[in-house]
C-alpha cells in the first residue's frame, strides 16, 4: 500500500505515492530521477548519499522517503544557482578535490552544512566534520583544501 | 556566496600546458551531480537482476527451489548453474602459469560452492526491489563441508581441500632463481632470518560494481555498460563467452566510481547479465552492493614471506632467499597467478643484490580470488625489501639511511640491469633522497627524536626509498598486447577530437592528455574534446592499470598528432605554392620561411582537406590519424618518504609527526593531478600500514563484509603531508613520463611500518606484522613488559 508524500526537493515541490519501505535515496533517483546523489554502502557508513533536509546534513540511505514527508531537501543537483556554482562546488573544482567523482556529492553537502554552521573551520574542524564520509581516491587532502577554500570565498 | 565561471578561463595559443597545475575539465559534470555512472543509466523496459549468493565458504549445493521466487508477481525468470553455465564460457585467466592447477571458473557455482558470496542463482525482475524480494524466496540446500582458510595449514598432508577434483591445494609453484645464492651466503657475515605477513585487502572502490546490457535484435549487437577499468579487455573477452562475434560487441566504460585494479577483471556477473540480455530480449541491469563488493569483488596482496638475508658487516646487501606463500583464493581472476610474480621480480627493490632466489606456492583457499589491487605485488615487495634494509641495519648496528645509501646504484649505471632480469630505465634515487632529507628538517628530526626518547617517548622516524615497475609493459611481457592505442582527429571546423584507448577512472586524463594535445598541435586546450572508455569510439585500447595511461596513451596521442602535422604540411603547401620540405609548422600554424603572414591554421586546413577541392594530387582527404605506441620497457618511478610518529604507549594508538614524500615520476603533466595521486595512493597505503585487513573467520566467513567492520582511511586519519619531488624523465617513452598512479600506495605502507618499529625499538621489538592497529601494538608493547 503506497503512501502519499509531499517533499520540497531543490525548491521544488513534488507530490508521489511512495511504498512506505522506500528509501529516501532512492525517491530522489528514481521517483525525482535526481542520480547524482549517489549509494555507496547503504549502512550510512560511507556518506556518498548524504543531502540536508531541512538544513542538516542526512545520510539519505537511512531514511525513508516518507520520514521526509513535509521536509525540504538540498541535493547535490539543487547547489548551483542561476547556473553560478556554489562555493564548496568552486572549491572542490580549483583545489582538485575529487578523482572519480563518486563521494564527491555527499562530500560537499557535508561540507555545506559545516560551512554553514562554522564559517572558517581549522583544518582539523574539516577532518572532524568530514568523518562520516568516505573517499578513496583522493586522501583528503584536496577535499580538506578545497573547503577551506571554500570558506575563505564564502567570507569575500 | 561568489561566482565561477563555467569554463575553464580562456588561455592562448602560444601558452605551454604541458607540466602546469590545471584544473580538470570533467569536473563539472561530477560537482553537478549530472554525471552518468552506470546506476544512473535511464533504459526504457529496463530489467533487474540479483544474485543469490553463498552464505557457506565450502559447500555442496544438493537441491535449488526457485518455484516460489518465480511465483512474485514482477520476477521474470530466476536462473541457476545448470540453466547458465553450459551456455555461456569458463571466467578467463590471462596468466596462467604453467603446470598451475584451477578448476574451471563457472559464470554461476555449480555442484559446490567455493566461497562466501559465491553466485549459485540470479533473479531478473521488472524492478530492484522485486529482485531482492525474490532472492528470500530461493530456497538453496546446502550441505556445508569443511573449508580451507589458512594457506600454510592447505599444505599440509592431509588437509581440506578447495577443489577435490585437483587432488591438492597447490594452484601453482614459480620459482626465480636469480645469481649465485649460495655463494652470495658464503660471502655473508650476517644472516637474518624474518617472517613477513602481508594481509589480505579489500579495495573498497566507492561505486560498487555494476553492468547493464542491451540486446539489439536488429543488428544481433549486444552493448555492455559496465562499471570497469577495462572495456577493451572486456570486448575481447567476453564475445566468446556469451557466443557473439567480437564486431557485435559494444562495451562502454561510463563514469567509473574507483577502480584501483578491483574493476580490472571480467567478472561472472558480468557474463550472466549479458547472456541475459539477450536471452531475455531485455535490457537487464545489476549494481553490487557492499556486502557483495566485499565478498565477491577481487581482493589484494595476502602474501606470507619468509626472508633469509645475507649481508656483509659494512652493510652491503648481498642476496635474499624467499619463500612466499600466496593466498590466491578459490578461482583465478584475470590476473590472480600474475601479481606475485611480480612481487619476485622487484624483489631486490632499487638496490644492487648480488642474488636473488624467489619459490611461490600459491594455495587455493575457500575465499574471494586474489588479484590486481593497487600496487599489485609491488607493495608487498617493496614492504619486504624496505623492511630488510630497517632489520639489517639494526642487527649491524648501522644507520639504515647509510644502509640504504651504500646499496643503492648510482644515476650514472642507468640504465641499470637487476639480477632478477629487469633494467630499471632511469633513476636518481640519492636525490630523491636527499631532497625528502631536506624537508624532513632531517638533523633537527633526529634531534626531536633523541629529546623524546629521553622523556621516556616512543618516536620514531621510518624510511622507505622505494622503486615500482610501471607503464606496462611491452607485448612481450604481457598477457595480450601491452601497447596503447590513441586516435586524433582535426573535426571540419578545427576543432579537435582525441580519442585514447586508456580507461581513466578519476585520473583526469581528459585533462592531461588535452595538455598534451594542446602544446603539440599549438592550440587553446579548449578548443579539444577528449573521448575514452568507449569501444565504439575508441576502436582499440589496453586500458588503465599498472600507471600505463599517459606513458602508454599520452604517447600515442602525440604519435598520431605527428602523423597528421606532416600530412597536413603536405596539404598546405599546395596550398601555399610551395613544396613540403619548406612548410613550417609553429604555433598551430603553417607558413612558408619569410612568409609567416600568409599561415594557414587548423581551420583552414580543415576545411580543405575536408571539402576536399584543392588537394594536392595523391593526397587522401580528411585530417585523422591513429597509432599504436608499443613501448620498448617499463618505466621505473622512485622516490623516497619520511615519516615520523609518535605511539601511545597506554593506548597503542599510532599517531604522524611528520610525513614527507618526494616522488620522481618522470615529468609531469600536470602536477596538481600528480599530487592528487600521491596523496591518495599513500592514504590507501596508510591504511594498510594502520588498519586495514580482510579477515575470514575459521569457518571461511567473511567478518569485513561492509564498511563497518572493514575500516577504510578516514579525514582524520591523515596528516598534512609534505609533497616534492624530483624530475628524471624515462627513456621509454617521447613524452619522459613515468606513471603515479600506484607511487603512494607502494611507498607508504614500509614508511609507516619502518616508523613504528623504529618508535617500539627501544622496547626491544625488532618486527611486527601488518596493520599496526592499537591493539596489535598495544599487545606487543604489553609483551615486552609495556609501561614500567
Amino acid at each position: 500500500m503506497n503512501t502519499p508524500v509531499k517533499i520540497q526537493v531543490n525548491g521544488l515541490l513534488r507530490k508521489a505515492e511512495v511504498e512506505p519501505r522506500l528509501l529516501l535515496v532512492q525517491y530522489l533517483r528514481e521517483v525525482c530521477g535526481l542520480t547524482g546523489t549517489h549509494v555507496g554502502c547503504e549502512t550510512g557508513v560511507c556518506g556518498a548519499c548524504t543531502v540536508l533536509v531541512d538544513g542538516k546534513a542526512v545520510k539519505s540511505c537511512t531514511m525513508l522517503a516518507v520520514q521526509a514527508d513535509g521536509s525540504e531537501v538540498t541535493t547535490v543537483e539543487g547547489l548551483a544557482h542561476n547556473g553560478t556554482m556554489h562555493p564548496v562546488q568552486e572549491g572542490f573544482w580549483e583545489c582538485h578535490g575529487l578523482q572519480c567523482g563518486y563521494c564527491t556529492p555527499g562530500m560537499m553537502m557535508t561540507a555545506v552544512q559545516l560551512l554553514e554552521r562554522n564559517a572558517s573551520p581549522s583544518r582539523d574542524e574539516i577532518r572532524h566534520a568530514l568523518d562520516g564520509n568516505l573517499c578513496r581516491c583522493t586522501g583528503y587532502s584536496h577535499i580538506i583544501d578545497a573547503i577551506e577554500h571554500a570558506a575563505k570565498k564564502g567570507q569575500i | 556566496m561568489t561566482t565561477a565561471t563555467e569554463q575553464p578561463p580562456k588561455t592562448q595559443a602560444s601558452q605551454r600546458y604541458f607540466g602546469r597545475a590545471m584544473k580538470r575539465v570533467e569536473d563539472p559534470r561530477l560537482i553537478k551531480g549530472i554525471a552518468t555512472y552506470v546506476d544512473d543509466l535511464k533504459l526504457p523496459g529496463i530489467l533487474h537482476a540479483e544474485f543469490v549468493r553463498s552464505p557457506h565458504a565450502h559447500a555442496k549445493i544438493k537441491s535449488i527451489k526457485t518455484d516460489d521466487a518465480k511465483k512474485l508477481p514482477g520476477v521474470v525468470g530466476v536462473f541457476i548453474g545448470d540453466d547458465i553455465n553450459a551456455k555461456v564460457g569458463a571466467i578467463p585467466c590471462a596468466s596462467p602459469l604453467p603446470g598451475g592447477k584451477t578448476p574451471e571458473h563457472t559464470a554461476l557455482a555449480g555442484a559446490r560452492a567455493y566461497f562466501v558470496g559465491h553466485p549459485v542463482a540470479v533473479v531478473v525482475a521488472e524492478t530492484r526491489t522485486i529482485a531482492r524480494d525474490a532472492l528470500d524466496l530461493v530456497d538453496v540446500d546446502y550441505d556445508p563441508l569443511p573449508a580451507v582458510v589458512d594457506p600454510e595449514k592447505a599444505l599440509e598432508e592431509g588437509a581440506a581441500l578447495t577443489h577435490p577434483e585437483l587432488g591438492t591445494n597447490v594452484a601453482f609453484t614459480w620459482s626465480l632463481p636469480a645469481g649465485d645464492v649460495d655463494a652470495a651466503f658464503k660471502e655473508a657475515d650476517k644472516v637474518l632470518k624474518v617472517r613477513m605477513i602481508h594481509p589480505r585487502l579489500t579495495p573498497m572502490a566507492l561505486e560498487p560494481r555494476g553492468c547493464a546490457a542491451s540486446w539489439h535484435p536488429g543488428e544481433e549487437a549486444l552493448t555492455l555498460w559496465t562499471s570497469t577499468q577495462v572495456p577493451h579487455l572486456v570486448r575481447t573477452l567476453l564475445p566468446g563467452l556469451v557466443r557473439i562475434p567480437e564486431n557485435k560487441l559494444r562495451v562502454v566504460a561510463p563514469e567509473v566510481g574507483g577502480g584501483f585494479g578491483s574493476k580490472l577483471n571480467l567478472y561472472p556477473e558480468e557474463v550472466v547479465v549479458s547472456h541475459l540480455a539477450i536471452r531475455l530480449e531485455r535490457p537487464l541491469k545489476w549494481i553490487e552492493g557492499r556486502r557483495e563488493n566485499a565478498a565477491a569483488t577481487i581482493h589484494g596482496r595476502d602474501q606470507i614471506g619468509d626472508h633469509e638475508i645475507a649481508a656483509r658487516k659494512d652493510g652491503t646487501l648481498l642476496a635474499i632467499r624467499t619463500k612466499i606463500i600466496a593466498d590466491v583464493g578459490s578461482y583465478w581472476q584475470l590476473l590472480t597467478p600474475a601479481i606475485p610474480t611480480l612481487t619476485g621480480l622487484m624483489h631486490c627493490g632499487c638496490y644492487k643484490l648480488k642474488a636473488v632466489h624467489v619459490d611461490i606456492t600459491g594455495v587455493h583457499t575457500n575465499k574471494m580470488s586474489t588479484d590486481a589491487y593497487r600496487g599489485a605485488g609491488r607493495p608487498e615487495a617493496a614492504y619486504v625489501i624496505e623492511r630488510i634494509m630497517d632489520l639489517v641495519a639494526v642487527e649491524l648496528g648501522l644507520d639504515s639511511l647509510e644502509v640504504r645509501l651504500k646499496n643503492m646504484p648510482q644515476s650514472t649505471e642507468f640504465p641499470f640491469n637487476t639480477v632478477t632480469g629487469l633494467v630499471y630505465d632511469s633513476g636518481n634515487y640519492q636525490a630523491a633522497l636527499e631532497k625528502a632529507q631536506q624537508l624532513a628538517d632531517w638533523p633537527k628530526l633526529l634531534k626531536e627524536r633523541d629529546a623524546a626518547r629521553k622523556a621516556g617517548r616512543l618516536f620514531g622516524i621510518g624510511l622507505s626509498t622505494y622503486v615500482e615497475i610501471c607503464a606496462l609493459g611491452p607485448s612481450k611481457i604481457m598477457a595480450a598486447g601491452g601497447w596503447e592505442w590513441g586516435c586524433v582527429r582535426i573535426e571540419i571546423s578545427g576543432k579537435v577530437t582525441v580519442i585514447t584507448g586508456a580507461t581513466p577512472h578519476g585520473q583526469g586524463q581528459e585533462t592531461s592528455f588535452a595538455q598534451i594535445a594542446a602544446d603539440r598541435l599549438g592550440i587553446p586546450i579548449e578548443d579539444i574534446a577528449v573521448l575514452r572508455g568507449d569501444t565504439a569510439t575508441a576502436h582499440f585500447g589496453r586500458d588503465t592499470y599498472g600507471s600505463r595511461g599517459t606513458a602508454l596513451g599520452g604517447t600515442a596521442i602525440v604519435m598520431s598528432i605527428d602523423k597528421i602535422i606532416e600530412k597536413a604540411k603536405r596539404l598546405a603547401a599546395g596550398l601555399l605554392n610551395a613544396t613540403p620540405e619548406k612548410v613550417e609548422f609553429e604555433n598551430g600554424k603553417f607558413f612558408v620561411i619569410g612568409k609567416e603572414d600568409n599561415a594557414l591554421g587548423w581551420g583552414q586546413l580543415a576545411s580543405e582537406a575536408y571539402v576536399a577541392k584543392n588537394l594536392p594530387p595523391g593526397l587522401e582527404p580528411g585530417l585523422e590519424a591513429s597509432s599504436f605506441f608499443e613501448p620498448p620497457n617499463c618505466t621505473f618511478p622512485f622516490g623516497t618518504h619520511i615519516v615520523a610518529v609518535e605511539v601511545d604507549r597506554d593506548t597503542g594508538q599510532v599517531s604522524f609527526v611528520k610525513y614527507i614524500a618526494v616522488d620522481d615520476c618522470g615529468k609531469q603533466v600536470n602536477p596538481l593531478l600528480v599530487e592528487g595521486q600521491v596523496q591518495g595512493g599513500i592514504a590507501q597505503s596508510l591504511g594498510a600500514a594502520l588498519m586495514e585487513k580482510t579477515v575470514y573467520d575459521e569457518n571461511g566467513q567473511l567478518l569485513t563484509g561492509e564498511f563497518m567492520d572493514y575500516a577504510i582511511p578516514r579525514a582524520g586519519d591523515i596528516p598534512d603531508y609534505i609533497l616534492g619531488s624530483t624530475e628524471t624523465p624515462s627513456p621509454s617513452n617521447p613524452l619522459g613520463v613515468k606513471g603515479v598512479g600506484e607511487a603512494g600506495t607502494i611507498a607508504a605502507t614500509p614508511a609507516i611500518a619502518n616508523a613504528v618499529i623504529d618508535a617500539l625499538s627501544p622496547l626491544g621489538i625488532r618486527h611486527l606484522d601488518l596493520p599496526f592497529t592499537p591493539e596489535r601494538v598495544w599487545r606487543a608493547i604489553q609483551e615486552k613488559g609495556g609501561r614500567s
